[in-house]
């Protein structure tokens, strides 16, 4: 047995085998190359690839850490553009010096990285692992490597020098057992991660060995260490102790497995927003009563090519079989201008929240809507699914939409494939949605509001613009009535109504949704319980 | 041209999320942005320029507009460092 040392970022025990996570040595040809045009092209290749790259982790992050921890990517995505210096100096270090992208990007780069070292101030130094990181991720995508794999298929502790903000991003949660890094601060992105994962984690662990890897170890956040080939007993009595953690954590989690159910005996659903297989490991963590936004757009974000129907089906089932019988509301794809991919070759446009996006792509590219439908009716037989359409403004799109699922339907019929039964909704997410709303829920099962869009539309409050912000009102009156309105016309049809934007989660409007009479509120994973807890605190007797 | 002072109170000074910002403002007029301190300077627009410059908190910058639009943006530019930075 051996044992090292660290410093714990919170008090827990993992027990597992070692995972060394080693980024593989990105070796640079420093020859003199002939066709500079072919090296200027390579880069502006990679360097879109990664921009495109680093807009997904933004939406990533934004979604499991919020709009500061996310912010970091909308810098790397900046070091990129065409008008900063890291630019000129990779395409002049091509043309001047006839070397490869490579070599014009690792010297370009580590130059920039080397300023920001330099400097006196911690906050500005600290940047070089920004510079480091975007680095990297366009060596990764010139050199045709794939980090994605680094992490193994089994459950581990990952052990690693550190992890760069982009990679504790792209980590499979759901096979992180623990972490321990050689470096890193209490502040660094691995701690946040860890914090925000409750992850038994070790850092500035100088001890680390190579052989390490795929032994059995086990990590003390108490006594801020790890035992690598520990004894019976040390494994029996931490195992124990590890247990009390559980025992303890379920007791304070003890709304696990309880419903939301007001103090007068209302009972609504309270489900889970995902952006992905990954993220099931988190609704079932959460006690989540099912999915109310699965979003599909990981499929196409995480493919370098247009996904096929296989690739798709292979995703949306993984999920709907885990989660059954639990309902899973997957949302078609939500592509927009503002979200372009390569493949998509969608034009640049003045307006993208106003633009071409989502539904409308879908019913003009038939084809490629009919991929997704494909793909989703045949996961149906898996599960408990229901297929919602996004960004709809009128009762004729809907009755496309459902004319080309019934189609694919037959088509799949005739093919001999099992099919579930499926529900069918809509987002309610423009103001012409919601004025519309009696006669859209005629055609459907479900409503289920937006809220961030539709307060984008209903207030004219451009979402990305700081500026903004004095003007925005999140509890908008507009917005509240937009949603009462939703609710009153879709019980009129039989339809129920959820809420799967981010006011779900408020937890000060929880009443007042409840006395709309709400059916169902989809939030973030971790929102769910809190969210339990009022529901359960609320007597709709009372006066509102 | 139009020119004006600003004290920055951000306790990390013009770091990385709202330089890129800064960058999306300045690029809405036709106007040129240039940031002083002390003998250095850059474009404003140039977030790993600007960010070089290692403006922290207390330092007391230039900031000069010059172009045909230069009477709102130097107005939205000083909006901007004010809510910012």
């Amino acid at each position: 047995m051996k044992v090292a040392t660290g410093k714990s970022i919170l008090n827990g025990i993992a027990i597992g085998k070692i995972r060394i996570y080693k980024v593989p040595e990105r070796v640079i040809n420093d020859s003199l190359i002939e066709d500079t045009d072919a090296e200027l092209e390579r880069f502006e290749a990679a360097r879109v690839r990664v921009q495109d790259q680093q807009m997904v982790l933004y939406e990533k992050a934004l979604v499991q850490a919020g709009e500061d921890a996310a912010g970091i990517f909308m810098f790397h995505y900046s070091l990129l553009d065409e008008d900063e210096d890291l630019y000129e100096a990779v395409n002049e270090i091509i043309t001047s010096q006839k070397r490869s992208a490579e070599y014009a990007v690792k010297t370009a780069f580590d130059n920039q990285a080397d300023v920001f070292s330099a400097m006196s101030d911690p906050y500005f130094q600290a940047r070089s692992t920004d510079v480091i990181d975007v680095e990297n991720d366009v060596l990764d995508v010139l050199m045709g490597l794939d980090t994605m794999s680094m992490q193994g298929t089994e459950p581990a502790i990952l052990v690693a020098d550190d992890f760069a903000p982009s990679e504790t991003v792209k980590l499979d949660k759901s096979l992180l057992l623990g972490m321990i890094t050689r470096e890193g601060s209490s502040n660094s992105h691995t701690a946040i991660l860890a914090r925000s994962m409750n992850l038994p984690t070790l850092i500035q662990c100088k001890d680390i060995e190579d052989d390490w890897d795929g032994k059995t170890a086990i990590l003390d956040g108490y006594n801020h260490c790890v035992y690598i080939d520990p004894t019976d007993d040390l494994m029996e009595s931490l195992s124990k102790k590890q247990q009390e953690d559980i025992r303890k954590e379920a007791l304070l989690q003890d709304l696990k497995g309880k419903s939301s159910t007001t103090i007068d005996g209302k009972t609504i659903r309270v489900y889970a927003n995902i952006g992905g297989p990954s993220d099931v490991g988190a609704v079932q963590v959460n006690d989540a009563e099912g999915v109310g936004l699965f979003r599909s757009e990981f499929v196409y974000l995480n493919s370098k090519t247009d996904p096929t129907e296989e690739e798709q089906f292979n995703a949306y089932r993984k999920v709907l079989e885990t989660l059954a019988p639990k309902q899973v509301v997957i949302r078609t794809c939500d592509i927009g201008a503002d979200k372009t991919i390569d493949y998509m070759e969608l034009d640049h446009e003045e307006n993208p929240a106003l633009g071409f996006r989502a539904v409308r792509i879908c019913l003009t590219r038939k084809d490629f809507f009919k991929r997704q439908l494909r793909a989703l009716l045949r996961a149906s037989a898996y599960g408990n699914l229901a297929i919602m359409f996004p960004m709809i403004i009128s009762v004729r799109e809907v009755v496309e939409c459902k004319a080309i699922l019934e189609e694919c339907r037959q088509e799949l019929k005739n093919e001999g494939v099992q099919m579930g039964e499926i529900e069918v909704g809509i987002m309610v997410e423009t103001p012409a949605a919601v004025l519309c709303a009696d006669e859209l829920a005629e055609e459907v099962d479900f409503f289920s509001i937006g809220t961030n869009d539709l307060t984008q539309y209903t207030c004219a409050i451009d979402r990305q613009n700081a500026k903004l912000e004095p003007f925005s009102d999140t509890h908008h009156p507009a917005v509240l009535r937009a949603i009462s309105m939703t609710i009153e016309a879709g019980h009129r049809h039989n339809c129920w109504v959820g809420i799967c934007g981010e006011l779900g989660a408020d937890l000060s409007l929880t009443e007042t949704f409840l006395r709309m009479g709400i059916d169902e509120l989809s939030v973030n994973p971790t929102s769910i319980l809190p969210l339990r807890k009022a529901i359960r605190g609320i007597d709709l007797r009372a006066e509102g | 041209m139009k020119e004006f002072q600003y004290t920055i109170t951000d306790p990390v000074g013009i770091h990385a999320r709202p330089a890129g910002l800064l960058k999306a403002e300045v690029k809405k007029f036709a106007s040129s942005v240039q940031v002083f301190k002390g003998d250095a300077s850059c474009e404003a627009a140039k977030t790993l320029k600007l960010m070089g410059l290692g403006i922290v908190k207390g330092d007391t910058i230039t900031v000069r507009i010059e172009g045909e639009d230069e009477e709102a943006c130097a107005e939205a530019i000083e909006a901007f460092f004010k809510a910012n930075f």
